[in-house]
């Protein structure tokens, strides 16, 4: 039969195209604006697979079921924006603390409190320092299109699995809402069947997940192997897009909606013979380190582009430990950056240094 | 059953708690006179009676009972404070074969974790609750529960619980009796072998309830905790039985199953990839063009960006949508965004939709505009200056009053709810109007004779997408096309 992979979506429609075809089972979710067409098209979509599509009664509820579905060897997600993620981050410091994959998804808008449904990407420090208890991190993809919005939820699920910890899509009300062209990926062959999964009988004794040590050097011990975890992938595992960065004088840093206004303004400025570049990051944890310490081995500075009041800066900083000077152009509150605002604070900068 | 098990220990149990830490392995760690061991054999017994031990599964609370996992050998997993019932629920839907047991107590049921019990007990999940009540946190040191009796001294009751600022005991099993979906709710008590014996035959109910697939089965156990109450055995009994009891009436409160058919399996979940392509790709037009088909107007060379504002319910975002496919079907990139935001509730719509060969940066036209349609004077006001001055202005002329513009920039207004109206009979086809008025228009800009008859397919294409299974609504749209290109 032939078929057309090649389908006009929203970036949160798209969510849920890649999460089936990565073969997850089971969507527990609760309605937030502006994420919940994620929620809309998993109720449409998982039972036509006799999957599980669970409007939960919270976003508690909704991580809690994502817990029991994953313990028992299966594949979930849910998915919110900053308030239900709020909520969920009880739950993500299990998952981290059971060392058991899942995916979530955030669609950022504004905050804090109520804030309102449009876009901003406040939420990179709850998100990307592991915003429940502990020390802990997530594997955190940023897309900045429909077409990875399927693509990074299909890639989420297997290194989720691989490394054994959650993973979540961080991306903001625009990239959730709008719609664009994009190319479904092939559905893979499953043969999901975790060793650990609870109730497994290994030398006839069932599997348990638990999250308590109540022996001091027992809780230090699972503490080390997290973390050496997360050095490995952040050595290895860094993911990203650099757009005219290797002769740039000056590099725009800048993560979902922000860098599509990037690349509009790397566009226009070097159309005006400025050597002006842009790293994407395509996760934030493992955060991208390499890219930006090379760059700054020839550039004068970098320039964020946040819709918050400079969240993810602190991790370029940090990434270049202050060698350079680091600026933030951002807007917030559901304002959005334009191209020639990006333009503008680009100029300057490129003159000041 | 044999009399082995009776007296001895029921092999769902380990032979040895060797997941327990320190150097006791053969008792529970539970307090003296502590309700928790009895209840703990009982369900151990009925899973042996039953034989489910193989696909059962426990969801151990935060409280006294974390640690029911050092003792059942059946899957089971620790969880957060009061979710049990919301992990149980995933586990059984995710694992249909599975039987899944929530274990939780006062403080962890009836407080932080009444809403997900509650929503799971309503939903009727094919689950058993086991929920020991005991008037207090046992594990923190014997605080207040929501099971408090009036008057009753606890850690942080010292004066004795207040009902008029602490409210009453919360009865649970008659708010659950409120629910229309559990199909089995009873309150037990342990005070005396003949109470022991009915919690047995209730715990038995619930087990044999699981095995059935019946529903939801809640049962109570009215539990002694003389340690933290700071009283003897005898004491504890005798508290229960003249005090608790009368708050906590034992008893059926309800019973279905009887009257009830065996629950029955999901359709297993289809993971065949053919099928899951089947259900997830679309299959592909007959109209589609070849994956190298390239439009060849000179203008398709650049990105092209079209605004289009008017009043909700115009349809302004649905015309949107159509040009965005109607680009998507002739292998362009595309974006449509939605007017998105505050202004997305007040009234008025607009999207913005950008169509290129090459990646599309920004999906926000904010300037350097092609296109704009008007609906409104609002919408026109707010959208002109992002309009080049070479631009195209396609307006509604009996809405949008126009002042000075550049004599380089095009201006056509057309009614096009009236010419809808007039035409089809309805002004819901006026989206089809547009996209007539546009062909027109594009065909007076350059694109070529070729291009412009396929815009005609790309436009009859994109509405049989559409309206495929109502072939008068292919039809009408279709016409109110062909209205769009005459009334310009």
């Amino acid at each position: 039969m032939a078929y057309n992979k090649r389908l006009l979506l929203k970036g949160n429609e798209a969510a849920v195209y890649g999460a089936l075809l990565a073969g997850c089972d089971c969507y527990f979710g609760y309605p937030i604006t502006p994420a919940s067409e994620i929620a809309q098209a998993a109720a449409l979509l998982f039972p036509k697979l006799n999957r599980t599509f669970l409007q939960a009664e919270s976003e508690i509820g909704a991580i809690n079921m994502v817990i029991g579905c994953v313990a028992s060897g299966r594949r979930a997600m849910t998915a919110s924006s900053g308030l239900g993620i709020s909520l969920k981050q009880e739950g993500m410091s299990y998952l981290a603390a059971y060392e058991m994959p899942a995916v979530i998804v955030d669609v950022m808008r504004g905050g804090p409190g109520l804030g309102n449904i449009g876009p901003e990407q406040a939420d990179y420090f709850q998100v990307v320092k592991g915003g429940g208890h502990g020390s802990y991190r997530c594997l955190v993809f940023t897309p900045n299109s429909v077409q990875e919005m399927c693509d990074m939820v299909y890639q989420a699920f297997p290194m989720a699995e691989k490394y054994r910890m959650p993973a979540y899509v961080l991306t903001d009300g625009v990239i959730g809402q709008m719609m664009e062209s994009l190319e479904l990926p092939e559905p893979v062959g499953y043969d999901y069947d975790p060793e650990w999964k609870m109730g497994r009988r290994v030398n006839g004794e069932a599997n348990v997940i638990t999250s308590i040590y109540m022996e001091y050097n027992d809780l230090e011990a699972l503490n080390h192997r997290l973390q050496d975890k997360y050095a490995l992938i952040q050595r290895t595992e860094q993911s990203v897009e650099e757009i005219a960065v290797d002769d740039a004088d000056l590099v725009m840093v800048a993560y979902g909606i922000s860098s599509r206004v990037g690349q509009g303004a790397v566009q226009v400025l070097r159309d005006k013979g400025l050597k002006v570049g842009l790293i994407r990051p395509k996760m934030v944890f493992p955060f991208p380190t390499d890219s930006l310490v090379k760059a700054a081995g020839h550039v004068k500075g970098f320039l964020c582009l946040e819709h918050s009041a400079g969240q993810m800066i602190e991790d370029v900083k940090l990434a270049i430990e202050c060698k350079l000077p680091v600026r933030l152009c951002n807007r917030m509150g559901g304002n959005l950056l334009t191209v020639a605002d990006v333009c503008a604070a680009a100029e300057t900068m490129l003159k000041e240094l | 059953m044999s009399e082995k098990i009776k007296f001895g220990r029921s092999k769902v149990f380990f032979e040895t708690f060797n997941r327990r830490p320190g150097p006791i392995k053969k008792n529970m760690h539970y307090c003296p006179g502590c309700g928790h061991g009895i209840l703990h054999k009982l369900i151990a017994e009925a899973i042996e009676h039953y034989g489910i031990q193989e696909n059962t599964t426990l969801i151990a609370p935060v409280g006294c009972a974390v640690f029911a996992y050092y003792y059942f050998n059946v899957g089971s997993i620790s969880v957060p404070h009061g979710r049990a019932p919301a992990v149980a629920t995933g586990a059984g839907r995710a694992n249909p074969e599975s039987y899944v047991i929530s274990y939780q107590g006062d403080g962890d049921l009836a407080a932080i974790g009444f809403n997900e019990f509650l929503q799971a007990a309503n939903r009727g999940e094919k689950m058993t609750v086991f929920f020991v009540n005991n008037s207090n946190y046992g594990m923190t040191g014997g605080q207040m529960a929501p099971t408090t009796l009036p008057g009753q001294k606890t850690t942080t009751s010292p004066y004795g619980r207040n009902p008029e600022t602490e409210g009453y005991p919360t009865p649970v099993c008659e708010i659950v009796n409120a629910l229309t979906a559990p199909v089995y709710i009873e309150r037990v008590a342990l005070t005396t072998p003949g109470r022991v014996a009915a919690a047995k035959k209730a715990v038995y109910k619930g087990i044999q309830n699981l095995k059935e697939r019946k529903g939801f089965s809640l049962i109570e156990v009215v539990a002694p905790c003389p340690i933290n109450l700071k009283m003897d055995a005898s004491q504890v009994n005798e508290f229960i039985e003249k005090q608790m009891l009368n708050y906590f009436p034992l008893g059926c409160l309800r019973d279905r199953t009887g009257e009830m058919e065996n629950g029955k399996l999901p359709a297993p979940v289809i993971r065949d990839e053919e099928e899951v392509r089947k259900v997830l790709f679309p299959v592909r037009s007959e109209h589609g063009v070849a994956a190298d088909f390239r439009n060849t107007s000179e203008f398709f060379n650049s990105e092209l960006r079209v605004k289009i504002g008017g009043f909700g319910g115009q349809g302004v975002l649905s015309l949107g949508v159509m040009l965005a496919n109607m680009a998507r079907l002739r292998n362009f990139n595309v974006s449509w965004m939605p007017s998105y935001g505050p202004e997305q509730r007040g009234g008025a719509a607009c999207c913005a939709v950008t169509v290129s060969r090459g990646a599309i940066p920004s999906p926000i036209i904010d300037r350097g505009g092609n296109l704009l349609i008007a609906m409104t004077q609002a919408a026109f006001d707010k959208f002109i200056p992002e309009l080049r001055e070479d631009g195209i202005l396609i307006y509604d002329h009996t809405a949008v009053k126009l002042p000075q513009l550049p004599a380089t920039m095009q201006t056509y207004g057309v009614d096009a709810l009236a010419v809808a109206d007039e035409k089809l009979g309805s002004s819901k086809f006026a989206n089809s109007v547009l996209i007539g008025v546009l062909a027109a228009v594009l065909a007076k800009n350059g694109m070529t004779e070729a291009d412009q008859a396929d815009f005609n397919r790309a436009f009859a294409e994109a509405v049989t997408e559409k309206f495929g299974r109502k072939p008068g609504a292919v039809e009408a749209n279709l016409k109110a096309f062909e209205a769009g290109k005459a009334a310009l």
